[in-house]
């Protein structure tokens, strides 16, 4: 068979599959998750409930043969997509149109009386029955001519668009709505104003009096003390770690990544056991200098220590980065012209520096904002946005409208820092490394600034080997608040005591529950965040379709919202039908994809912008069509960047809290919830201990991969020796 | 349209959004034929050969292969052939695999699939080096390999994309003679893309000159030396002199410089190639002076003064030079002139 042929064999195949997962969700699969008001009919599926009154899902069912007839006549022609997009439609329609308490609108009552009972949340028929519309769209647009005719790309690209809508800008909308919603229920404007103009957020007393400021003033000072210390911090030790003959470069590189791995309220407990009421140093210092014990540590300057640990490793990269990307000849030819090391730093150097820094500076602020694990710990009567927000949802006081105007406040604040961000570096990055060898030696830092450096680095690696050493001791031995070192292991018994007993092992520490949610979570989340990922990185930087901008833009900017902003937007979308799935575990994983699916996203890009195009290409004039290509060729080829995707999307999925916290519930508690938990109620060694054997795990996860990612590439040099490359 | 055509072109336009790539052309390639697209860089001759292969779609207009309208069939509902700049050689997969890749792709078993890419890696020259990985091959075995690997399934066409250019320059006549014989021993169809003339010249049955996503000439390699249809293409195929001036009854006037040539009367401009112009020392119409003589070995060049142009002149090396200073007196065939646009 001629290969055109079997293509046009396979897209028929391929289009009764969908028809046939479409005919299984509306007339087999139940299309609730729980029975609606009003009772279930013997047939459980959308036709069963049409026909026992449920006018309003005939639509969904007519789908199914109109899109059967028209797929036989003419699966290109217009009729045929527009059928299958009328059909998602209709579901989407029928999902809001008729809500938990009854029809949203007057004329939807009169037309189906059934819809005074109102209508519980979809189930396996109602989720099933997008997939399959999604999947015929997909097909429609790709026969006529979407992702020029490639089936694969066009279904990846229209289920990837529909998930980010649902489950990133779908929850913000609903957020931005609940920030409109009176104590009547009813949107309106005025609401809205009245919360956004409250003197709690706004007011400036802190600045001419004793009272306290608002809340977006306390984010602000926090977010641009923390952006400016850790951005000067940042860049004092990038300077000594290229510029200067420092002997443990390799350590404070891989020191770089223990943020990543660092539970969230550990850092804040450790401060708070070095400088609380009762703390270590406070003590010393009440004896040795007699200075009185104050709780001076929370608060602000907590916060701030707090924030300065986490974030200057991530500034320190960028601004590494920078630096080492300045081309050392540059300054070579400034000191041959005359200019000495001082002036040529001045000159040079430091404006080379100058967009790094910017973007190291944004990049903090946008991180001290979205903050949440820091605050709470440490705040104590210094509310940021995230706390505020978080006490607004789960605290006494449940109101949703104004935690939604708070994280509308949070996500505005951190978006223009993310366009701030993009935008200068779209516009003034100087790439000083070129193909060709720089033979110069980079020039060594003037004594004078050498030695400020110095002053900067050395009390902050004094500090942090001071709070990861309370870490490590704190767990195992009696009480590290009270400096009573005697060592003991019942922390550990506490939280992960077994017991191998007549019916096999019988796990009663109090900790396993919350641990074994937390992998398992955390386990099926991976996977499918490096898919998700993976594939999102694949389109953009290798499919051409119409709206790939917009594609690229929408993922970009998913990356930007703050995690306590997507919490509470889950809370608003998710809690009523017609997806109404918070208190499970997939709420859980959803979160997580989304969440950290940039991580995926970037290694993909990375790794995809090393492969020479031209390997797919010939893998497409050989018949291959993009998904095999994709599973044959690109995937081998892209290895590491999967594995690295893999872990670090699972340890991001254990350390994460800050969106986390708003979806946990009894049944499905995380670790880092439980954390919280036990740092409120003062047990610190216990949640020091739980955090200690957390960082283990995730150690021995990145020692697998950094294991089998190191053997990948050792073996890539052999393989990729002498191969050619594009001559331009 | 007869069936000896194997790839046709009807007023194929493609555009990249404002840009235009490739502009209304048309063009047909013969079965068995070896067609070169030639041109600088940007004038649309990759992007022509990419819509042969299905990796572009015309924006406009109708691309046939075999006799089929294949304008929105992708790559892979294509049956072609593709070699390219950088090979393109699977590196994670054995020599035997990246060859055995399409048969298996288009559904072969494994087992029938590894005996043709051994039929033909034997035919091609690579018996033994079926296990190698493509790193552990010499730059011309991997160039045997991307051809071993885009002829195994018989395509309908070849497709070369500049496969020469990561061969150092000593080998490159040697491989550009391999492709050329294989071709004409499979009797394929191929369709082959450079920037360099001499390698056009070489390797075609015919040449389709490009400029700015237009062609501006198709014709066998001796067609467009000797009969350049345009400044261009004589400028770009070899040295040319290019002379500005006036037809009148039949005579082409420029200064002193006065040829028969044939055409309707007014401004015109001639192709002359520099080995056409003979020069003898001593004074006479029309007249010169030689600026510089420069030793290439092969043959003299000289830098000639004239009343109409500057001209480059070449003389074979048997010749006595002649010293810069000396006026000479330009001796131009009849024949040698040709009128351009």
């Amino acid at each position: 068979m001629r290969p055109d042929a079997r293509s046009t064999a396979l897209a028929s195949r391929e289009r009764l599959a969908w028809l046939a997962l479409l005919a299984l969700a509306v007339l087999v699969l139940p299309w609730y998750r729980v029975a609606p008001p009003g009772g279930e009919p013997l047939l459980p599926s959308a036709l069963g409930h049409a026909a026992a009154g449920r006018g309003w899902l005939w639509p969904v069912v007519a789908a199914l043969p109109l899109l059967a007839l028209a797929g036989a006549r003419a699966p290109g022609g217009r009729g045929f997509l527009a059928l299958a997009l009328a059909g998602l439609a209709a579901l989407v329609v029928q999902g809001f149109a008729v809500g938990l308490r009854g029809p949203a609108a007057g004329w939807v009552g009169a037309l189906f009386p059934a819809a005074a009972a109102g209508q519980t949340g979809l189930g396996w028929g109602g989720f099933t029955a997008g997939v399959a519309l999604l999947g015929l769209v997909a097909h429609g647009l790709a026969l006529r001519g979407f992702c020029r005719g490639d089936r694969f790309a066009a279904s990846a690209v229209v289920f990837i668009v529909a998930l980010l809508t649902l489950f990133v800008f779908f929850p913000i909308l609903r957020l931005a709505l609940a920030a409109f919603v009176g104590p009547d229920g009813a949107i309106a404007f005025g609401p809205f104003l009245s919360r956004f103009l409250a003197p709690e957020i706004w007011r400036l007393d802190c600045f001419s009096g004793p009272r306290r400021c608002g809340v977006v003033i306390n984010s602000l000072v926090l977010g641009l003390l923390c952006a400016t210390l850790c951005t000067a911090l940042g860049l004092a030790l990038a300077l000594v770690v290229a510029r200067t003959p420092f002997r443990f470069k390799q350590t404070l590189r891989a020191l770089s990544i223990l943020p990543i791995i660092t539970p969230p309220f550990v850092v804040g407990v450790a401060i708070v056991v070095l400088f609380g009421r009762t703390g270590l140093v406070t003590v010393w210092g009440a004896e040795l200098l007699d200075i009185r014990p104050t709780r001076w540590v929370y608060g602000l300057p907590g916060i701030l220590m707090a924030q300065l640990l986490a974030f200057t490793p991530i500034t320190f990269l960028v601004l590494l980065g920078t630096v080492e990307a300045i081309n050392p000849t540059l300054e070579e030819a400034s000191q041959t012209l005359g200019a000495g090391p001082v002036r040529t730093f001045r000159k040079i150097t430091w404006p080379l520096l100058r967009p790094g820094i910017a973007a190291a500076f944004l990049l903090a602020f946008i991180e001290s904002l979205a903050d949440f694990g820091n605050p709470i710990v440490l705040g104590g009567g210094y509310e940021v946005l995230s706390t505020k927000i978080f006490f607004a949802v789960v605290g006494a006081r449940y109101d949703l409208g104004n935690a939604a105007t708070l994280a509308m406040i949070l996500l505005t604040l951190t978006l223009v820092a993310f366009w701030l961000q993009t935008r200068w570096l779209g516009r003034k990055s100087y790439v000083t490394v070129t193909g060709r060898s720089d033979a110069g030696l980079a020039a060594s830092l003037p004594a004078g600034l050498k030695g400020a450096a110095w002053a900067v680095v050395a009390p902050f690696i004094a500090f942090t080997v001071a709070v990861y050493a309370i870490v490590l001791i704190g767990g195992f031995v009696h009480d590290i608040g009270r400096w009573d070192l005697t060592p003991t292991f019942a922390h550990l018994r506490t939280a992960f005591a077994v017991e191998i007993g007549a019916e096999g092992l019988r796990l009663y520490g109090s900790a396993w529950n919350s641990m074994q949610t937390t992998l398992a979570v955390s386990a099926i989340a991976a996977p499918l965040t490096t898919l998700v990922g993976i594939l999102t990185a694949w389109l953009v930087a290798r499919q051409d379709f119409a709206g790939r901008r917009s594609f690229e833009f929408g993922t970009m900017l998913s990356f930007a919202i703050p995690g306590t902003v997507v919490g509470v937007s889950y809370v608003a979308a998710f809690n009523v039908p017609p997806i109404d799935i918070t208190g499970t575990a997939a709420i859980l994983v959803i979160c997580f994809v989304f969440r950290n699916m940039p991580v995926g996203m970037r290694a993909g890009m990375a790794a995809l912008a090393q492969i020479d195009r031209s390997m797919e290409e010939a893998s497409q004039t050989m018949g291959a069509g993009s998904a095999r290509t994709l599973r044959r060729v690109v995937l081998p080829l892209i290895k590491p960047a999967v594995f690295t995707a893999l872990v670090y999307s699972f340890v991001t999925a254990m350390t994460a809290v800050s969106a986390v916290i708003f979806l946990v519930s009894a049944r499905h508690n995380m670790a880092t919830a439980y954390i919280m938990g036990r740092v409120e109620a003062g047990e610190y060694a216990l949640a020091i201990t739980y955090s200690t054997v957390l960082m283990i795990v995730m150690i021995l996860c990145i020692a697998l991969i950094q294991l089998l990612v190191g053997a990948r590439r050792l073996g890539r040099r052999r393989e990729f020796q002498g191969q050619a490359l594009p001559a331009e | 349209m007869t069936d000896d055509i194997a790839i046709e072109f009807t007023d194929v336009t493609k555009r990249y959004g404002e840009a235009l790539a490739v502009d209304r052309i048309s063009l047909a390639i013969a079965k068995g034929e070896m067609v070169t697209f030639l041109g600088p860089s940007g004038c649309g001759k990759t992007t022509s050969l990419r819509l042969i292969a299905g990796l572009e779609l015309p924006t406009e207009g109708i691309v046939r292969i075999a006799g089929r309208d294949v304008s929105r069939h992708a790559a892979s509902e294509r049956n072609v052939g593709m070699v390219f700049q950088s090979y393109a050689l699977f590196p994670h997969m054995s020599v035997l695999d990246n060859v055995a890749y399409g048969p298996v792709i288009r559904g072969e078993p494994k087992g029938v699939a590894r005996e043709r890419a051994r039929a033909i890696l034997d035919q091609i020259g690579l018996k033994g080096l079926e296990a190698r990985l493509p790193s552990e091959l010499s730059g011309g075995q991997q160039q045997r390999v991307a051809v071993a690997r885009a002829i195994v399934q018989q395509p309908d066409v070849l497709l070369f994309d500049e496969p020469l250019s990561n061969v150092d320059a000593k080998l490159r006549r040697k491989v550009r003679g391999e492709i050329r014989e294989l071709q004409k021993r499979f009797g394929l169809t191929a369709v082959y893309v450079t920037h360099d003339q001499e390698e056009a010249l070489a390797v075609s049955d015919r040449i389709v000159v490009m400029r700015a996503g237009r062609i501006d000439q198709i014709g066998t390699p001796r067609d467009l030396y000797e009969r350049p249809a345009s400044a261009f293409v004589a400028d770009f195929i070899g040295d040319a002199n290019l002379i500005g001036g006036q037809v009148q009854g039949g005579r082409f006037r420029a200064a002193d410089l006065d040829l028969p040539m044939a055409g309707p009367d007014g401004a015109a401009q001639i192709s002359l190639r520099p080995e056409r112009i003979g020069l003898t020392p001593g004074l006479g119409a029309p007249a010169g002076r030689v600026m510089a003589c420069t030793y290439l070995g092969s043959r003299w060049e000289y830098e000639i003064a004239t009343g109409f142009a500057e001209l480059l002149a070449s003389r074979p090396i048997t010749e006595a030079p002649i010293p810069a200073g000396t006026a000479v007196r330009l001796d131009i065939p009849e024949t040698a002139p040709i009128r351009v646009t």
